[in-house]
């Protein structure tokens, strides 16, 4: 008896656990399908008794996001021009670096490992004004190029952690062969690693998509006017626009703001949670 | 014998991309902010050094001291909650329930959305007059109040609900991760000796959590810190300055502000907490690394 009381409580407790969880993500949909008179009558929970697709139209194409007036499409497209490279690139890099340190590991390649580490914890606001000032003296600030080498040297420390963790279960023996048949640096990187890396390789592109896409401050300040990404043109349609707020058409905004990841959340499954596993240390 | 030395070399020239990223972008930037502070740059830099009076006067700023006030409050609650929730679901989960892949999906995909997401729908659901307030009195309780994202008062706290909901779920995966590890031999022999589940749980496996809540700790309290997209989502540091916090304080004061000298003051202060927190476990590691 007591046993069965004490199971009772456990999904007692996950299933109001689960609705508070799921709340925001339902007030979301239903409130991005209800017209304004509606949102204004009724409770914040209710169903829509008349649902619309207008402020999903509305969001996409007409919604003011600053100057322009033409939806948060601008900003998707935006979106996906920078994390495509900002994907791809860190990537790459953090395959080699993870290669270097766990079969070359030249001199002094753990101890700059260790600060690379460190400085993932390392808050932007210190970096943010000098990055500003180099990027500037180079001629590339607030461009594509900027955002995307920012977003290259924020990534390195968990693209290089993962591609590193990965390799050190790599037996030894592998590379050792590969360097007695005549295998160079670039070759058995080529050849040999990265044909087997592509568990790890789903997992970081899921970290990076997500971080990259979900990533406000680094877009604000560094991508410049025409290539502002979609959080920070998501965030100008409801915090800057003045007279009436369109709740319905701000909630359909910021559902296709979260799509992407959420997309990819629901889709990759145990994946994600591998890769926060790995990554733990992403901060 | 020199393309022997071009071999050797490739390794070192691989890493350099990295080694510019440590030298340049992290300590470099670092140090240049440092010097940057201790000057009395405006809207440019500049070399006329004034030592310690940014921080002097950062010191005396309300808005800073407001900030850290708001920082330490929300880190409190914030770090406190995570882990409590997170802890509990990951328990709860870990009694061979039913619907433990559906449940865990659910419990972790707010972590999936952006904190500018996450920021306004939660400044939605709690607008006096529409939100959840309007919804409450629709009920019948017609003199409900629940306005406190407009309250000075209690903004901050806002905050904290919004960020607890998307993060403790990433405490609730990497605490099942570590309840899992961990040997089932030690519930058996709890089991055969009668020790109720929850000594169990509190004497015995919350000690053997301790390296994964280490890490959930560092993560979380890091996160505290950086603070900010969700601030300028939910609040824009309001009502006035109400729920300000450090990060936002420098972004304003490089950029809307042009006060460089005193916004680079502030992200050193910011930067101190960060040493204080990686300095053990970076102790850890290297002490685990000669073992």
């Amino acid at each position: 008896m007591n046993k069965r009381v004490a199971r009772i409580g456990i999904y007692v407790f996950l299933f109001s656990a689960a609705l508070f969880f799921l709340l925001p993500l339902y007030v979301m949909l239903v409130t991005s399908l209800k017209s304004m008179d509606e949102i204004r009558a009724g409770s914040i929970f209710a169903l829509p008794l008349a649902a619309t697709l207008e402020p999903w139209r509305q969001a996409w194409s007409e919604v003011c996001t600053g100057a322009a007036c033409e939806g948060v499409r601008a900003g998707f497209w935006n979106s996906v021009a920078i994390t495509v490279p900002s994907t791809i690139l860190p990537i790459l890099l953090g395959a080699v670096n993870g290669y270097a340190l766990s079969f070359w590991r030249p001199r002094g390649a753990s101890l700059l490992f260790g600060l690379l580490m460190a400085g993932a914890f390392i808050p932007v606001q210190v970096m943010i004004y000098p990055l500003v000032r180099l990027l500037a003296a180079m001629g590339v600030f607030g461009s594509l190029p900027a955002i995307v080498l920012v977003h290259l040297i924020f990534g390195m420390p968990v693209m290089t952690m993962l591609f590193r963790n990965y390799y050190a279960g790599v037996p030894h023996e592998l590379f050792q062969a590969a360097r007695i048949d005549g295998g160079g640096f670039w070759r058995i990187f080529a050849q040999v690693m990265l044909p087997m890396s592509a568990p790890i390789i789903v997992v970081a592109a899921i970290m990076q998509v997500t971080g990259v896409w979900n990533d406000y401050i680094l877009g604000l300040v560094f991508a410049g006017r025409d290539n502002l990404p979609m959080t920070v043109q998501l965030n100008n349609v409801i915090n800057t626009t003045t007279g009436t707020r369109l709740y319905n058409v701000n909630m359909a905004a910021t559902i296709l703001t979260a799509l992407v990841p959420l997309a990819i959340y629901f889709l990759s499954g145990r994946w994600f949670v591998r890769g926060i596993a790995a990554g733990a240390v992403k901060g | 014998m020199l393309a022997r030395r071009f071999r050797t070399l490739t390794p070192f020239a691989a890493l350099l991309p990295m080694a510019l990223t440590v030298i340049v972008a992290y300590i470099g930037t670092a140090l240049w902010t440092l010097r940057v502070s201790l000057t009395s740059s405006r809207t440019f830099a500049s070399d006329n050094f004034v030592g310690l009076a940014q921080y002097e006067r950062l010191f005396d700023n309300e808005r800073w001291m407001l900030s850290l006030h708001n920082l330490a409050i929300y880190g409190l609650l914030f770090v406190v909650a995570c882990i409590v929730i997170g802890f509990l679901l990951a328990v709860f989960i870990d009694q061979n329930v039913t619907g433990e892949g559906v449940l865990r999906t659910v419990f972790l995909y707010p972590y999936a959305m952006s904190f500018v997401a996450t920021g306004l729908v939660w400044q939605w659901m709690l607008t006096p007059g529409n939100g959840i307030e309007q919804a409450v009195r629709l009920l019948g309780f017609p003199n409900f109040q629940f306005d406190w994202i407009i309250d000075q008062d209690m903004a901050i706290y806002t905050v904290v609900i919004a960020t607890v909901w998307q993060a403790s779920g990433l405490v609730m995966a990497m605490l099942l991760a570590g309840l899992r590890g961990i040997d089932p031999e030690i519930w058996k022999a709890a089991r055969l000796d009668g020790i109720p589940a929850w000594r169990v749980y509190s004497s015995i496996v919350l000690p053997m959590l301790g390296p994964t809540l280490a890490t959930v700790f560092l993560l979380l309290s890091t996160a505290v810190i950086k603070l900010y997209d969700a601030v300028v989502a939910m609040t824009q540091g309001g009502p006035g300055t109400a729920s300000e916090v450090p990060a936002k304080f420098i972004m304003d004061h490089l950029f809307l502000r042009s006060n460089i000298g005193l916004a680079s003051a502030g992200a050193i202060v910011l930067l101190v907490p960060v040493l204080a927190l990686l300095a053990p476990y970076a102790y850890a590691r290297s002490r685990k690394g000669q073992a």
